[in-house]
C-alpha cells in the first residue's frame, strides 16, 4: 500500500520547499512565534474548546450552570440506562468491602492499597483488566527523585505553570510529595523502568519541565506499569476479585446516604446485577471515545466517560471539564493508524508542519493548544489542508519528519522513533524519507469529578481516582503527570477507602433514590430526551447493518 | 492446524451484504463466512463494518493491549498467519478468526520472597522444562519477539535476558495457543521481568533518599510558601525558574540550591 498516487504527487511540493526550510533551520531562523495576543486570538477563533456551540451550560445537577463540552453535557442530561423501578434491591449478587470501578492504572493501584488495609476488594471493569488508557501511555512518568538538582518544589511550580495556575494547590502539593514514593513503590513491585548500571533511573525533559524528571520504560511506560500492577493484583487473588466485561452503570446508596455499591451490566449475557460494598472507588478514566466535536482520539475503546455520569448523578460536582486536551499531531493516514499519537518529540527534533503547498504556517514548538488551533485554521479558513484519501471532507497537514535526518544525520528518525518508524514501515511508508499526514486528535480529559487529596468526595463512601477526577492539572495537563496522578491518587484513594470500611459497621437498606431524583430534575428542567447514559461503548457498527437488524433493541449505543 | 473450511464451500455461502456505497470492497471470510469489506480497513474495523459490535477482542485499538489476537490463512496455502486485528490490514479472501482469550496457566507467587533463579521459576512453572524447542512460538508472535529464545534464557537462569527480550510482549496469548508443550510464555516472561527489576538490578539509591527527604518534612515550608504566594509572585517564580539544559549531563547542578 503506502501513499496514494495523489499524495505522492503532493509530497513533491513538500520536497521542493524542504531544502530551503532546512537551511533556515540550520541558520537558526525559526518561523515567527505568535505573540501572546495573537495566541489568545488564535485559540478563540480556532481551538475546539472555543467553538460556537462547543460548550453548553448544564441545566441540572451539582454543577448546574457550568459550561462544558456538549457531548459530555448530553451524557449528563440523559436518563439512566436502567429504570430505577426495575432494580430489585433485595437481590444482591456480590458483597465486598471495597468496590473499585475501572481496572486501569488508578483502579488497580487503589485495589492493591485497599487490600493492604485488610479490605476485601472487587474490581469491576468494562473490558479486560488492563484494557485502559494506562496501557497506552508511552512517554513517561514525572517525579522529582534526583535531590542534587530537583525537588517537589520545582515539580510544583512546573505543574502549576502548565495548568495556567488554576490547579487545586492541595492536590498538586500531594501529587508532587507522593511522586518519589510512587517511583519507589513501582521499583519494589518489579516494574522495569530504564536504569543505568548503578541503579540510577533514566530521566528526560518533557514539555514544561525545568528539570529532567520524566522516568520511563522504553516507549511503553504505561504498559509496563499497567502489566506490573495487574500482575500483582493477580497474586492477591484471594482478596482481590476481578469482574471483567462488567461495567458499572449506576451507583447505589444506603438509607443513610452513603455510597454502598453499584449496578453492573454483564456485556456478554446482558444481565444486570448488584454489588454491595462499604466503599466505592471510581476509576473509570477518560472520555476520548465520545469523539468530542467529531475528533478522532488516541484513547482506548472503553473511554466513554461513564464514571463522570455516575458520580454526577450521585451528587458530586465536576471541574475543569470545559478544557479538553487535543494532541496536535495524530495520524490521519493510513486509515488504520488513524488517531494514533505522533509524539511531540518529532517536532522538538526539528520537523516543520507544512500545508498542501509545502509552506510552513506555524512555529512547530508552540504549546499544544496553539499548535492544534493553527492546524485547524490551515485546514479550514485558509483552505490549504491536504485531503485525506478515501475520506471526503477530511483534511490533514504534513509533519515533515525527513527534515530530522537532514538536520541531525541519516538514521536519526529510525533511531529516535523506532516504534513509529516500524509502524509506518508496516504500511510501506518510510517516515525518514516521507512526511506524515496529521491532524489534532482528542487526547485527554483535563478535568473531572471533584475530590480531595485523600480521594474522598462530597458523598461519604465514594472515592475518586485518576483521569475521571479533576483539579490537579487545572485546565491543561503536562506530559508525564497523568501516569503520576493515577498512581498517586489511586494509592491514596485505595488506602482511604480501606481505612473507611474498617470504621463503617454496616450497610443500611440499599437505594437508588438519587437516580429517581435525578430523573425528576431532568423533567423539571424541561429536558425531554430518550438519551441514556453512561454510554459504555462507542457505536462503530455499520449503520446499514443496524438498519437491517429488524428485531434488535438498542438502549443507547448497545443492546 | 488448518482453517475450518475449504475455499469453495465458503464462497458459496449466503450472498454478501449489500454495502454498495463503498466501491473498493474485497471479500474476507470471518470464521468461514463471507463478508465484503473496504480494502483499506484493518481486520478490527472490517469486523465492525461487517456489522459486529465488538465486545471481546478490542481494547486499545492501537497495537499494545493484546486483546485482538487473530489467526488467518490465505487460500491455496496451509500456512497459519497471525496478527493483531487492530494493526493488520484485510487481504482479499483471507480466512480469519479472533482468539481473544486463551486459557494459560498463571502461577501465584510472592515477588518479595521469590528468588530470581531457575530453581524458583521451575517451582512455579514446572512446565518450562517441557519446551521442545520447536520455535512455533517465535514464528507466531505478532510482535516478532524471539519467544523461544526468551523461554530458553529463562530455563538457563538468564532472567535478565528473558526480561529484555520480552519487553514489548503485549500478552496476546498467540504463542501459548500454539505451543505443543502447553507453556504460558507471556506469564513466565512477566515474572522474569518483575524478578529482574525487583531483585537483579541495583536499587535506585536517589529514589530512597528523596523519599526520606520528603518524609523528614523538608519541603513542607517551601511548598507552603508557594501555595500561599499571590498569583504574580507565583508567575514570577515560574518564569524565572532555572532550566536544566537539554544537553546537561546527569549530575548537572543548579545555582539555586535552597529548595532542593
Ligand atoms: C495514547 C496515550 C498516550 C499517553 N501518554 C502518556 C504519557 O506518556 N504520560 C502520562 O503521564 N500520561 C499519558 N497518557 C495519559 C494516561 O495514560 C491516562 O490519563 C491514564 O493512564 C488514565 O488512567 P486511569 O486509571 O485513570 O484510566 P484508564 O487507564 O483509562 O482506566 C480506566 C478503566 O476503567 C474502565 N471503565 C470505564 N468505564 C467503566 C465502567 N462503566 N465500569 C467499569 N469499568 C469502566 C476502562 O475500561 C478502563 O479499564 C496517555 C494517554 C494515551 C491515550
Ligand atoms: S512453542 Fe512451546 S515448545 Fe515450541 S519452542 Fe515455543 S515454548 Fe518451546
Ligand atoms: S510473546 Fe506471546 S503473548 Fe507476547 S506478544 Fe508474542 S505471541 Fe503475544
Ligand atoms: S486492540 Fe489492543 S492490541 Fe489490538
Amino acid at each position: 500500500m503506502g501513499y496514494t498516487a495523489e499524495l505522492l504527487e503532493l509530497i513533491k511540493r513538500v520536497e521542493k520547499t524542504r531544502p530551503e526550510r532546512v537551511a533556515r533551520k540550520k541558520a537558526g531562523q525559526e518561523f515567527t512565534a505568535l505573540t501572546l495576543e495573537q495566541r489568545a486570538d488564535r485559540l478563540k477563533k480556532y481551538h475546539p474548546d472555543y467553538r460556537e456551540g462547543g460548550l453548553r451550560e448544564l441545566k441540572i445537577g451539582p454543577s448546574k450552570g457550568y459550561a462544558l463540552a456538549r457531548e459530555i453535557a448530553d451524557l449528563f442530561e440523559a436518563r439512566s440506562r436502567v429504570d430505577p423501578d426495575k432494580i430489585d434491591l433485595n437481590e444482591v449478587h456480590y458483597e465486598t468491602d471495597v468496590l473499585v470501578i475501572g481496572g486501569g492504572g488508578a483502579g488497580t493501584a487503589a485495589a492493591l492499597m485497599a487490600q493492604e488495609q485488610g479490605a476485601r476488594v472487587i474490581i469491576a471493569t468494562k473490558l479486560r483488566h488492563g484494557d485502559a488508557n494506562t496501557m497506552m501511555a508511552e512517554g513517561g512518568i514525572q517525579a522529582a527523585t534526583k535531590g542534587w538538582k530537583d525537588s517537589p518544589y520545582y515539580h510544583y511550580l512546573d505543574v502549576m505553570g502548565g495548568g495556567h495556575f488554576e490547579n487545586d494547590p492541595e492536590l498538586v502539593r500531594t501529587m508532587v510529595l507522593e511522586a518519589p514514593k510512587v517511583i519507589a513503590w513501582l521499583e519494589r513491585l518489579g516494574c522495569m523502568l530504564n536504569k543505568w548500571p548503578d541503579g540510577k533511573l533514566f530521566t528526560l525533559h518533557g514539555a514544561g519541565t525545568c528539570r529532567k524528571r520524566m522516568h520511563y520504560a522504553g516507549d511503553l511506560t504505561g504498559a509496563e506499569i499497567m502489566r506490573t500492577l495487574r500482575d500483582e493484583a493477580r497474586n492477591r487473588i484471594k482478596d482481590i476479585g476481578v469482574l471483567e466485561f462488567s461495567p458499572a452503570v449506576e451507583l447505589l446508596l444506603d438509607d443513610k446516604g452513603r455510597c454502598s455499591g453499584a449496578v453492573l451490566y454483564n456485556l456478554e449475557t446482558e444481565e444486570y446485577f448488584l454489588v454491595k460494598a462499604k466503599a466505592v472507588v471510581m476509576a473509570t478514566g477518560g472520555c476520548g471515545r465520545l469523539h468530542i466535536q467529531n475528533f478522532m482520539t488516541t484513547n482506548h475503546y472503553g473511554a466513554t466517560g461513564d464514571g463522570l455520569v455516575m458520580g454526577y448523578r450521585l451528587g458530586v460536582g465536576v471541574r475543569f471539564l470545559h478544557a479538553t486536551q487535543y494532541h496536535p499531531t495524530g495520524a490521519v493516514f493510513p486509515e488504520q493508524a488513524e488517531g494514533l499519537l505522533i509524539t511531540e518529540k518529532v517536532r522538538g527534533a526539528g520537523a516543520n508542519l507544512v500545508n498542501i503547498d509545502g509552506e510552513q504556517f506555524v512555529f512547530e514548538r508552540e504549546p499544544r493548544d496553539i499548535e492544534s488551533a493553527s492546524i485547524i485554521r490551515e485546514c479550514t479558513t485558509v483552505g490549504k489542508g491536504i485531503p485525506v484519501p478515501g475520506q471526503p471532507g477530511k483534511f490533514g497537514v504534513w509533519l515533515d519528519s525527513p527534515m530530522i535526518d537532514l538536520l541531525e544525520g541519516e538514521g536519526t528518525v529510525e533511531r529516535e522513533f523506532p516504534a513509529k518508524f516500524i509502524l509506518f514501515k508496516r504500511y510501506e511508508i518510510d517516515i525518514s524519507k516521507m512526511p506524515m499526514l496529521v491532524y489534532p486528535t482528542l487526547h485527554y480529559q483535563n478535568g473531572g469529578l471533584a475530590y480531595k487529596p485523600d480521594g474522598s468526595t462530597a458523598v461519604p463512601g465514594f472515592f475518586v481516582a485518576g483521569e475521571v477526577g479533576g483539579g490537579v492539572h487545572g485546565a491543561n495537563r503536562l506530559m508525564g503527570n497523568s501516569l503520576l496522578d493515577i498512581t498517586v491518587f489511586g494509592r491514596l484513594a485505595g488506602e482511604t477507602a480501606g481505612r473507611y470500611v474498617k470504621d463503617r459497621a454496616d450497610v443500611g437498606a440499599l437505594s437508588v433514590e438519587h437516580v429517581r431524583k435525578y430523573h425528576k430534575e431532568l423533567e423539571e428542567a424541561g429536558i425531554e430526551t430518550d438519551r441514556v447514559s453512561p454510554m459504555i461503548l462507542p457505536d462503530y457498527a455499520n449503520p446499514l447493518v443496524r438498519k437491517r437488524q429488524w428485531t434488535t433493541t438498542y438502549v443507547g449505543t448497545i443492546r | 492446524m488448518a482453517t475450518a473450511e475449504p475455499l469453495q464451500s465458503a464462497a458459496e455461502q449466503a450472498p454478501a451484504l449489500d454495502l454498495t456505497e463503498r466501491t473498493d470492497l474485497v471479500p474476507i471470510f470471518i470464521m468461514g463466512k463471507k463478508y465484503d469489506v473496504p480494502s483499506t480497513l484493518t481486520i478490527q474495523k472490517a469486523l465492525e463494518y461487517a456489522g459486529y459490535q465488538l465486545i471481546r477482542g478490542c481494547g486499545c485499538r492501537g497495537g499494545i493491549c493484546g486483546a485482538c489476537a487473530t489467526v488467518y490463512r490465505m487460500p491455496g496455502s496451509p500456512k497459519i498467519h497471525v496478527g493483531l486485528a487492530c494493526q493488520t490490514l484485510v487481504q482479499p479472501n483471507m480466512y480469519l478468526t479472533m482468539v481473544p482469550f486463551f486459557p494459560a496457566n498463571r502461577a501465584v507467587y510472592n515477588i518479595e520472597e521469590m528468588k530470581p533463579d531457575t530453581h524458583a521459576l521451575l517451582k512455579v512453572y514446572p512446565e518450562l522444562t517441557k519446551c521442545m524447542g520447536c520455535n512455533t512460538c517465535t514464528k507466531s508472535c505478532p510482535m516478532e519477539l524471539d519467544v523461544m529464545e526468551y523461554i530458553s534464557a529463562a530455563l538457563r537462569g538468564d532472567l535478565e535476558r528473558t526480561a529484555e527480550l520480552s519487553m514489548s510482549c503485549v500478552m496476546c496469548g498467540i504463542c501459548a495457543s500454539r505451543c505443543p508443550a502447553e507453556l504460558g510464555q507471556y506469564h513466565i516472561a512477566i515474572l522474569c521481568r518483575r524478578l529482574t527489576a525487583r531483585h537483579l538490578r541495583p536499587k535506585a539509591a536517589h529514589v530512597a533518599e528523596m523519599v526520606e527527604r520528603v518524609e523528614s518534612g523538608r519541603y513542607e515550608e517551601p511548598l507552603r510558601q508557594l501555595m500561599t504566594a499571590d498569583l504574580d509572585t507565583l508567575r514570577k517564580l515560574y518564569v524565572e525558574r532555572e532550566m536544566e539544559p537539554h544537553t546537561a549531563d546527569e549530575m548537572w547542578q543548579p545555582q539555586e540550591t535552597r529548595f532542593l
